[in-house]
């Protein structure tokens, strides 16, 4: 501990930028050294679920493929996709291919209906989850003797605990205070000399606007960088976080599906996010033909799981669209980069980090009604908190002369909506034909949370 | 007696109470009441028009929502103590007023209370019980204000 201490602990270090770090060894890896170790990898994993996950056995049967035909790395393209509904109609465990005593840890996401996506972790899992995640941190300028605030939320949820790990590993000090409750982060951020946070940047742009009615100016603070993910953001976000915080705000990715946080990060030049490529093995595809996309090309992004033990999984099927952006950063890392994720390809919101999808909204409307009212979601970013309003039309059947019918149909679906959300909803009860009819689900949403 | 009246759904919004009387005006039906309920979220204007069934159909036509509800209208002198008469009828007794509104009958010194009762005919009976007047169509308001179809 003390000789860990000792190596970051000379002043000139912090000011001469970034400086190598032993955690980030492996993201300098030679490509030849990296692919070798991937196809390596990749045949392992095929092996694996193969032998150990029906699903996946009947479907590499299905196409004729054995394990012995994964020779280069590009046979990864002929392997079967794995989609969102597969991990939900195989809850809870169906995708396992470790024994429930390997298994250390479960979490579990939300799903598109109200049954939840299990994942699970052997101590290897956790040990490659940990190490992904002190890279990232690495990665974002972070060492030991740095003071992180976690403030993702712990539990199911992968973030709060995916980051309290890694930052562990790293030899930072976590103050593992999860989310909410804002007037204590800042006191907490304030007071015990917080050198860096992570936590949803809508909520972090929360804190900010927070901090400034408390007369507590973040720029004042040591606080010098977040890792923030869990959600889309824009480059404005970063340009609004770094200004009025005085930080430097570092987008981090990651999905429970493939390990949770620490799939892929931004380093100093925050020019896209390095893929940890020896763990996750990344794939961009035309979304609707499902045919792989040259490099620089816009497509979803696939990914393989190379080490994960206790639920690998093939060509997942993200439905986040990005790139994969040629050339080797100026920061030296081989790791390859993909682009900040900009928008999905299926219609799943994300709203404070939290998973939407409008099938959820429309479950809960014909829960109430027998046939689907119209109804538009209309997102927004108030005090960068992100705000989420499902405007309904009120039909005949819903309709009432009394203020007191309608105000209890109001509650309810607000209510209803909370539960299955997961996320306050505020409904709005609109007249007949005033929201715009239109062919694809897309135009039910309108995003306004642009700033 | 029972009078059918109109409901009509608005969002709180500028303009929004004034498409439907609009319609109605051009097409020539006369308003003879109104009251709006008004929440934050929501309005309902409510409405008694000469010929109801040929104005509701108008408003759904043009795609308003609109719903048709028997309500209990009766005549009270237009003095101090005329509706606390009427309230007084119902005390004690489980009949529920929904809501009411009130407005003045010009011919004579008396006013119009349109109710809107949870159970309509107990109140009715409980009303005449207490020997209280209910607006006769013929008698007060001449043939058509409540409509064909709102006589019972």
């Amino acid at each position: 501990m003390s000789a860990r201490g000792e190596r970051f602990a000379t002043p000139v270090l912090s000011t001469t930028g970034p400086v190598f770090q032993p955690a980030s060894a492996l993201d300098y890896i030679p490509r030849t050294q990296l692919e070798q170790l991937q196809l390596n990898r990749l045949r392992a994993v095929v092996e694996r679920v193969w032998a150990r996950v029906p699903l996946f056995r009947s479907r590499l049967d299905e196409l004729g493929i054995v394990p012995e035909d994964i020779r280069a790395l590009d046979d990864a393209s002929r392997l079967p996709f794995t989609v969102k509904t597969d991990l939900r109609d195989t809850y809870p465990f169906g995708l396992f291919a470790s024994p429930m005593r390997d298994i250390v840890r479960l979490h579990a996401s939300s799903g598109t209906t109200g049954k939840p996506i299990v994942v699970a972790y052997t101590g290897a899992d956790l040990e490659v989850w940990s190490q992904a995640m002190e890279r990232a941190f690495a990665a974002c300028g972070l060492h030991d003797g740095d003071i992180i605030q976690n403030a993702y939320g712990y539990g199911l949820f992968t973030g709060g605990l995916g980051a309290h790990y890694g930052a562990e590993r790293l030899g930072a000090t976590v103050i593992p205070i999860s989310g909410g409750n804002t007037d204590r982060q800042i006191m907490v951020m304030r007071d015990f000399g917080v050198t860096a946070i992570c936590c949803t940047p809508s909520y972090f742009l929360h804190m900010v606007d927070r901090a400034a009615e408390l007369d507590v100016d973040l720029r004042d603070l040591p606080v010098r960088a977040g890792v923030f993910g869990a959600e889309p953001w824009t480059e404005a976000m970063r340009v609004r976080i770094e200004a009025m915080a005085g930080i430097k705000a570092f987008d981090i990715y990651g999905l429970s599906e493939i390990i949770g946080p620490g799939v892929a990060v931004e380093c100093e030049y925050q020019d896209g996010l390095h893929i940890f490529e020896d763990h996750f093995y990344p794939e961009i595809i035309d979304p609707e033909t499902g045919e792989p996309m040259p490099t620089g090309a816009e497509g979803e992004l696939v990914l393989t799981t190379l080490s994960k033990q206790a639920m690998p999984v093939l060509r997942y099927r993200t439905r986040d669209i990005t790139a994969l952006l040629p050339g080797p950063c100026p920061c030296g890392r081989t790791l390859r980069r993909m682009r900040r994720i900009s928008r999905r390809s299926d219609d799943m919101l994300i709203i404070r980090g939290v998973n939407v999808f409008p099938s959820q909204i429309e479950s809960v409307l014909l829960e109430m009604e027998d046939t689907m009212p119209h109804y538009q979601i209309i997102l927004t970013r108030e005090h960068g908190l992100d705000q989420i309003e499902v405007q309904v039309e009120v039909t005949a059947r819903m309709f009432s002369d009394t203020v007191g019918a309608l105000e209890t149909l109001h509650d309810q679906l607000a209510d209803a909506m909370e539960r299955v959300l997961q996320v306050r909803t505020a409904i709005t009860l609109v007249e007949p034909h005033t929201i715009p009819r239109s062919e694809g689900k897309s135009r039910r949403v309108i995003d306004r949370r642009s700033s | 007696m029972k009078v059918t009246q109109l409901s009509i759904f608005a969002e709180n919004k500028p303009g929004h109470i004034l498409a439907p009387c609009r319609l109605l005006a051009d097409n020539g039906v006369d308003i003879r009441a109104l009251s709006l309920a008004d929440t934050q979220r929501f309005g309902i204007l409510r409405l008694i028009v000469s010929g109801w069934q040929a104005a509701a159909n108008l408003l759904e036509e043009a795609g308003f929502l609109v719903r048709a509800t028997e309500v209990v209208a009766v005549v009270v002198p237009d003095h101090p103590g005329g509706l606390v008469r009427v309230l007084s009828a119902f005390e004690g007794t489980p009949i529920n007023i929904e809501y009411m509104y009130a407005f003045p009958f010009a011919r004579e010194e008396r006013a119009v209370l349109i109710f809107r009762f949870d159970d309509p005919d107990a109140a009715i009976e409980r009303l005449r019980e207490a020997g209280i007047a209910m607006a006769e169509r013929q008698e007060l308001f001449g043939d058509d204000l409540f409509g064909t179809e709102a006589a019972r």
